[in-house]
């Protein structure tokens, strides 16, 4: 008897949460977010999860997330995706551009369950893709490279040679120059987002060479435990600030910001109002943050690169802009000319100064 | 190809430092498969260590606490497959599967309140007179003690299991458990204690990676390494000193190729990547090919022992 008066009510409360909000139960939309290192790492993959938490706070309890954390890019992830949208989720973030093919294929399997791809740039009608502007932060982060070193040999450490890493080197090689001719870059590639043990070999081998600013663009905060030990070496937080490890040797850092386009997006499911979309912000829409410049830093320096972010917020200034040309020395963009978006997306090349070849 | 601006002696250095979490790990590893046991928990007891001895270094402020902590928590986490291996006779191979899982899991459960903390510093112990010898004192003899505990454990190893009568006995349960049970040897004992050794070894080699080679806590900061250890045990032939040679060889190449690229080699990028696998599967089939090569596993290696068959 008692089991079924409990049952009466629980059904009776059901019912009359249904009725009082429509939405509450039945529409909770169910969003699921998969990264590519632990949730914990202190950079990229820990950046997604927080920003996810912010969104999933914000909208309360209309909203339940579901997490796969390390999850290798290639097939295993097409498992893991699929398996998501087979749980019921509404939406899905994958956030790692190794993930962009099984994010195409599962999303052609499931046509009622949207999903959207960072750093990619395959759409389709249930497919979006949103990316930051980081090379806008590499800029800043050149330019401080450039007045900072004393050995005038910066150290760059790779993940794999896609446009979007290309794109940093690039940028933030240009601006390097253009305060110290004679800058050098020296880029390592570590094929990993995440191995702390082998980025930490990788600052390592740069230091040893003479290297004595260090910029990474893999997840971890190893690097940066890596300069620390040997003394004087600069570094930038990679995704999220690294904070701790200011103000040396960490001067400053890119700082992804993704919360409010996740609220965004979901907001636009609960609307019904969803629709495939390429997203690539930069400072001046937020998306890209740059993270506090140290006391390292001198005063000067600090207030350049400040403007120098600053005008690029503004839109004042774009990173690539002419002249410049391409490793082999033929012309990329003539004087004043700007980069447009197509060939950024899709860089593959160096542009003229930096020495070595991209592994193809 | 251009070697210009690398130093060879800060090279050698560093290889040592970067082999020694494999070195270590591959060695337990081999005393475990040398008395009949397939442990596949490396990665997992490795973990397990680097999280154990992250905590008590950074709550004592002592590095060597620190270690120790690694070596019972590794081999805490190794009773859990001694007990099922050797007590319930389950299956080794995934059992030792199962213990990676687990390890893996529990670090990341233990080592939640950790992240971003600063360990204390392992400083170097340079051995006085030694180290300031040309080229070979910045090689041998200025770096932590960790790395010269490892050397004298694989002299120590070798010379176990070549000259002592307990080495003996461990290879007899190794080659033949029916036989050394018909002696009277306690077969069960003797592959408990050997896991035991194997677990905290991983574990050394574990809090090796956290405390001095990245020196920080992250998920998952093995990345892989155990199962690299694995590999080195057959690649040595179950040899003490080969184990020495494998671990230096793809610490060596691992290094020598960040370095290549640093140094901008003209080497496509690639090939040096993969280069410490290839060397090392290049070297085993050399090995596996003569003789006495890849034969030289235990022959109980993986099988089960009760004492009534």
């Amino acid at each position: 008897m008692k089991r079924r008066t409990l049952l009466t009510a629980a059904t009776a409360s059901v019912l009359a949460l249904g009725l009082a909000a429509p939405s509450f139960a039945a529409d909770k939309v169910k969003v699921g977010f998969i990264y590519v290192g632990p949730k914990n790492d202190g950079g990229w993959s820990q950046h997604h999860h927080e920003a996810a938490e912010e969104m999933a706070a914000h909208f309360g309890d209309a909203v339940e997330i579901v997490v796969q954390e390390s999850v290798p890019e290639g097939a295993d992830s097409e498992r893991v995706l699929t398996q998501m949208a087979l749980s019921g989720a509404d939406l899905i973030f994958t956030t790692s551009f190794g993930y962009m093919d099984p994010t195409v294929n599962v999303a052609a399997k499931f046509p009622n369950v949207k999903f959207e791809h960072a750093t990619g740039y395959k759409t389709a009608p249930n497919l979006g893709v949103y990316s930051a502007r980081f090379y806008e932060g590499r800029a800043v982060q050149g330019y401080l490279a450039g007045k900072m070193t004393k050995s005038n040999k910066v150290g760059y450490i790779a993940s794999f040679p896609i446009p979007e890493v290309i794109r940093g080197i690039n940028s933030a090689y240009i601006h390097a120059k253009k305060v110290n001719p004679d800058v050098e870059f020296n880029v390592v590639w570590a094929y990993t987002w995440f191995d702390p043990a082998k980025e930490s070999d990788a600052a390592q081998a740069l230091i040893d060479q003479g290297a004595d600013v260090i910029l990474q663009h893999t997840d971890s905060t190893a690097p940066q435990a890596a300069a620390q030990k040997a003394g004087n070496v600069y570094t930038f937080g990679q995704a999220a600030d690294m904070a701790e490890y200011g103000p040396m040797p960490r001067i400053s850092s890119i700082i992804d910001v993704w919360a409010p386009y996740y609220i965004e997006r979901v907001q636009a499911v609960m609307d019904g109002t969803w629709e495939t979309d390429t997203t690539w912000d930069g400072i001046g829409a937020g998306m890209v943050g740059i993270g506090e410049i140290s006391s390292a830093v001198p005063a000067d320096i600090k207030a350049e690169a400040e403007a120098l972010r600053d005008s690029i917020a503004a839109g004042e200034y774009h990173p690539f802009t002419g002249p410049l040309n391409k490793q082999d020395g033929s012309v990329w963009l003539a004087d004043g000319e700007v980069a447009d978006d197509g060939t950024l997306a899709g860089m593959n090349f160096y542009v003229e100064g930096l020495s070595g070849d991209i592994p193809q | 190809m251009d070697f210009g601006s690398i130093n060879p002696v800060v090279l050698l250095a560093s290889l040592m430092v970067a082999s020694t979490p494999i070195l270590m790990a591959a060695l337990g590893e081999m005393v475990v498969e040398k008395s009949g046991v397939l442990n596949l928990g490396v990665e997992g007891m490795m973990i397990t260590g680097a999280v154990c001895g992250f905590i008590v270094a950074v709550e004592t402020g002592s590095p060597t606490l620190g270690f120790i902590a690694a070596a019972i928590g590794g081999m805490a986490l190794s009773m859990v497959f001694a007990l099922l291996t050797q007590v319930f006779l389950t299956t080794q191979v995934p059992a030792g599967l199962a213990l990676t899982l687990m390890g893996v899991g529990l670090a990341s459960l233990l080592g939640q309140n950790y992240q971003g903390l600063k360990p204390p510093p392992v400083s170097d112990l340079n051995i006085p007179g030694l180290d300031h010898l040309p080229v070979i004192g910045p090689i041998l003899f200025q770096h932590d003690m960790m790395v010269y505990v490892s050397l004298l454990s694989i002299a120590g190893v070798w010379a176990f299991l070549k000259y002592s009568r307990a080495g003996l006995i461990l290879r007899a349960v190794g080659e033949n458990h029916s036989a050394a049970h018909a002696l009277g040897y306690p077969v069960r004992m003797v592959r408990v204690m050997a896991i035991g050794f194997g677990g905290a070894m991983a574990g050394l080699g574990g809090a090796y990676i956290s405390l001095v080679r990245v020196p920080q806590w992250t998920d998952g900061i093995t990345a892989g390494y155990g199962w690299i250890a694995l590999a080195i045990v057959v690649f040595a032939s179950w040899k003490a000193w080969r184990i020495l040679i494998g671990a230096y060889l793809f610490g060596g190449i691992t290094v020598l190729q960040l370095n290549l690229q640093a140094a901008g080699a003209k080497v496509p990028v690639e090939l040096l990547s993969m280069s410490p696998f290839l060397a090392t599967i290049v070297v085993l089939v050399v090995i596996s090919a003569r003789r006495h090569g890849a034969s030289n596993a235990p022959a109980m290696l993986g099988r089960i022992f009760h004492a009534s068959h």
